[in-house]
């Protein structure tokens, strides 16, 4: 008899999200739309940026350095600029990021063993990728000087280092933020559906008649509960077809694991949006109260900046994150092909804050409706 | 108080009464439900915050392995090296198979590997010795992190040991300045971009969502019905959320100049014009996806996808556009934020430059004017 009231409402559920043509859309195409967008946009990488150069330099030398930077695959283009002024308008209308000096005497310093002037002048607005930049501009100084320096000046000899990529040797973005963004919108989706589930019921006073039938309180509870880890289980499984097939990310580990995860994963942020349903009265609270959650989830998660970058105690915060673990998971199993020991060390935490979650909403949803 | 409004009211043209009354009750509405207020304020708060603490691009105690597999005082000398550098936490092995499995792990983030023949090649100098890093390719900056600090490392240690034994070269190295942000603190070109997310927020999600319940519950056809004209209808809902806007904005630039200590170069005047401008399409959107959609879900998905997300990803302040794929840049220029933040850097950073500003405000007016038509003619089209 309780199985039955429990899958009718089940059903319900899913039927208020599914009914809806338009929100059935709402729930599957803005999410693939991010994944495959966002797959290509965010990337930290430098390239196509644009340089101004001036070239002081009376001899050769100068005007071979600048087409050597002419060459470089990271540089859409080199202009060459003949005041100094214009060095500086390129750069404060975002015409270039950095702008090249080169000293007049650049070609006799070099033959005289001097090392020869060269300045370059960055857009700090972007310091970032300014910085990037610089240090791809440096290397091109750096190899031309030692090639071409007179023999009295020698550039020290220092041992060879020999970088070998693991897990992704010709260093592809896609595949470092392909499995990163699976989880982060698993997220935004699982808090926000369950959020706007009891909210909306309430707004539209179907609340209390929901309370009145004979279903128990906890039956409430896991019967809006299953339906959002179901639908996230289903966008999970299109984000997963679509990175390896469209977006051609390897996934080398184990599905069962990425799937055993993420249900644990799924039930942890439904009883974060289950939380913050039972405090919202409006829908609008409810988004916005699942905002205030995501956005510091997912920049404490590691997902851009690695965690051990941030503060001792704002690392120890992490530790009750869920999209943590979960990225951990879903990077480990996607590109490392994670064994089983290290999928659960890492879902063992998900369970223990999915536990906390799903029965601290479960309380307060009592304490709220008496 | 309410006599002097009545007094003020009935001597005013009806139109802006009408206004100023619609206006009225939208703010009762926000008091009502303080989320809104909320948000606007604690956002701003919340991302300067994050910002300030959580977001460092620069990695400092990275866990490194190093396996010494040459027992020999100039092994040992370079180990140093690495255990003194304030960037790596070193883990030692003599055996690789050891850390290989904390690398796959991610308890390490790179092994570097000093092989045995390491000393003899040194001392041989007849050739450079080779040093072998294996890196966590499964996150590419942090590998080209680990590997520039190595270098920088094995650099240092090269010129200490040619230093030592008395050969006297010298490395040609490049100078750079860093204009506007000399002291490279990441929170200086992240604040514009916060002050973009929360003004995309309050403007599109927010109004979005407000719209959006009144047309669920029939109210604005109500509404509509009332001989309010159009036009006050909109200005009067957008002239509280334009408002709210604004009051984040200055939230969050007064907590970041004053708390954090973010430069600000340019006027307060140029500061209000460029975010008047980027609250204009942004209000616009929210109000075309509220009469196009009239649900609250649905708005809110659809504002996260064309306003929340597009903000933080394309609008240039975390990634660069110039590196992105020829169609994600054309998409870039279709974002409103993406004329919002070079304008915003430039008023913290550089100071006023009137002639960059007023390309940006002519584009994002004009992207205002696109989206408020559209508005109209889907709340028109509702109605019918």
């Amino acid at each position: 008899m309780r199985q039955t009231r429990l899958v009718s409402l089940v059903t319900k559920e899913l039927l208020v999200v599914l009914r809806d043509p338009r929100s059935r859309i709402v729930l599957v195409a803005p999410p693939l739309v991010q994944l495959l967008v966002f797959a290509f946009a965010a990337t930290l990488e430098v390239r196509n940026v644009h340089l101004v150069v001036l070239n002081r330099d009376e001899g050769a030398a100068g005007v071979e350095l600048v087409h050597r930077l002419q060459g470089s695959r990271t540089f859409a283009s080199v202009v060459p600029v003949h005041d100094p002024g214009d060095l500086r308008v390129a750069v404060d209308r975002q015409r270039a990021i950095a702008a090249i000096q080169i000293a007049p005497d650049f070609s006799a310093d070099l033959a005289a063993g001097r090392p020869p002037g060269f300045q370059v002048l960055l857009d700090g607005r972007r310091s970032n990728a300014a910085q990037i930049v610089f240090s791809y501009i440096a290397e091109v100084y750096a190899t031309f000087v030692a090639e071409r320096a007179a023999p009295s000046y020698r550039i020290t000899p220092t041992p060879r280092l020999v970088p070998r990529h693991w897990f992704n040797p010709n260093l592809i973005f896609r595949w470092f933020m392909v499995p990163g963004l699976v989880a982060i919108i698993a997220q935004i989706m699982g808090v926000l559906v369950t959020a706007l589930s009891v909210a909306r019921e309430r707004e539209l006073g179907t609340f209390d008649q929901l309370m009145v039938s004979p279903l128990r309180t906890h039956e409430i509870l896991l019967g809006k509960t299953i339906p959002p880890v179901l639908i996230g289980l289903l966008n999970v499984t299109l984000y997963i077809v679509v990175a390896v097939f469209v977006l051609r990310v390897p996934l080398r580990g184990s599905l069962v694991l990425l799937y055993g995860s993420s249900l644990f994963f799924l039930a942890s942020v439904v009883g974060v949006g289950l939380f913050i349903s039972s405090l919202s009265a409006t829908q609008q609270q409810a988004i916005l109260g699942a905002f205030l959650f995501v956005t510091p989830a997912t920049m404490l998660s590691g997902f851009a900046t690695p965690i051990e970058n941030m503060p001792a105690w704002l690392q120890s915060i992490t530790v009750v994150n869920p999209l943590r673990y979960f990225l951990v998971i879903t990077r480990g199993i996607f590109l490392k092909g994670m064994t089983a020991e290290a999928v659960a060390a890492n879902t063992l935490p998900l369970a223990l804050i999915a536990v906390f979650t799903l029965t601290s909403a479960a309380w307060l949803f009592r304490h709220r409706m008496e | 108080m309410m006599v002097t409004r009545r007094a003020w009211s009935s001597r005013a043209h009806p139109g802006l009464r009408r206004l100023v009354a619609l206006m009225h009750k939208e703010w009762i509405q926000m008091v009502r439900d303080p989320s809104s207020i909320l948000i606007a304020v604690v956002m701003p708060l919340i991302l300067l915050f994050l910002f300030g603490y959580g977001v460092n691009l620069d990695a400092t105690h990275t866990r490194l392995g190093v396996v010494v597999e040459d027992p020999g005082p100039e092994a040992r000398d370079l180990v140093a090296g690495f255990e003194l550098s304030p960037y790596f936490e070193v883990r030692l092995a003599t055996d690789r198979r050891e850390l290989e499995q904390l690398l796959t792990a991610g308890k390490v983030r790179g092994i570097v590997v000093i092989p045995a023949t390491f000393e003899a090649a040194l001392r041989k100098g007849s050739h450079r010795p080779d040093l072998q890093i294996l890196l966590d390719g499964s996150d590419p900056n942090t590998a080209a992190l680990v590997e520039a600090y190595v270098q920088g490392v094995v650099a240092n240690w090269s010129v200490l040991r040619s230093e030592q034994t008395g050969s006297t070269a010298t490395a040609a190295v490049a100078a750079d300045r860093l204009w506007f942000n000399p002291a490279r603190t990441s929170m200086s070109f992240l604040v514009p971009g916060s002050v973009a997310i929360v003004m995309a927020l309050v403007g599109t999600l927010l109004t979005a969502l407000v719209v959006a319940r009144e047309w669920e519950r029939g109210t604005m056809e109500a509404l509509l019905a009332t001989p309010v004209s159009g036009a006050e209808l909109i200005l009067g809902k957008l002239l509280p959320y334009y408002g709210l806007g604004l009051t984040s904005m200055a939230v969050c630039t007064l907590f970041a100049v004053f708390l954090f200590g973010v430069p600000f170069r340019g006027s307060v005047i140029a500061l209000y014009a460029i975010s008047s401008a980027f609250l204009v399409p942004a209000l616009g959107l929210g109000l075309l996806i509220s009469a196009a959609t009239r649900n609250q879900l649905i708005a809110s998905q659809l504002a996260l996808l064309s306003s929340f997300m597009p903000t933080v990803l394309l609008s240039g302040f975390l990634f660069e556009i110039d590196s992105m794929p020829k169609f994600i840049q054309l998409l870039c220029q279709l974002v409103p934020a993406r004329w919002l933040v070079p304008s915003l850097q430039t008023v913290f950073l550089v100071g006023d430059l009137w002639s960059l500003f007023a390309t940006h405000i002519a584009v994002l007016a004009l992207f205002g004017v696109v989206f408020l038509f559209f508005a109209v003619k889907a709340m028109r089209r509702q109605v019918a």
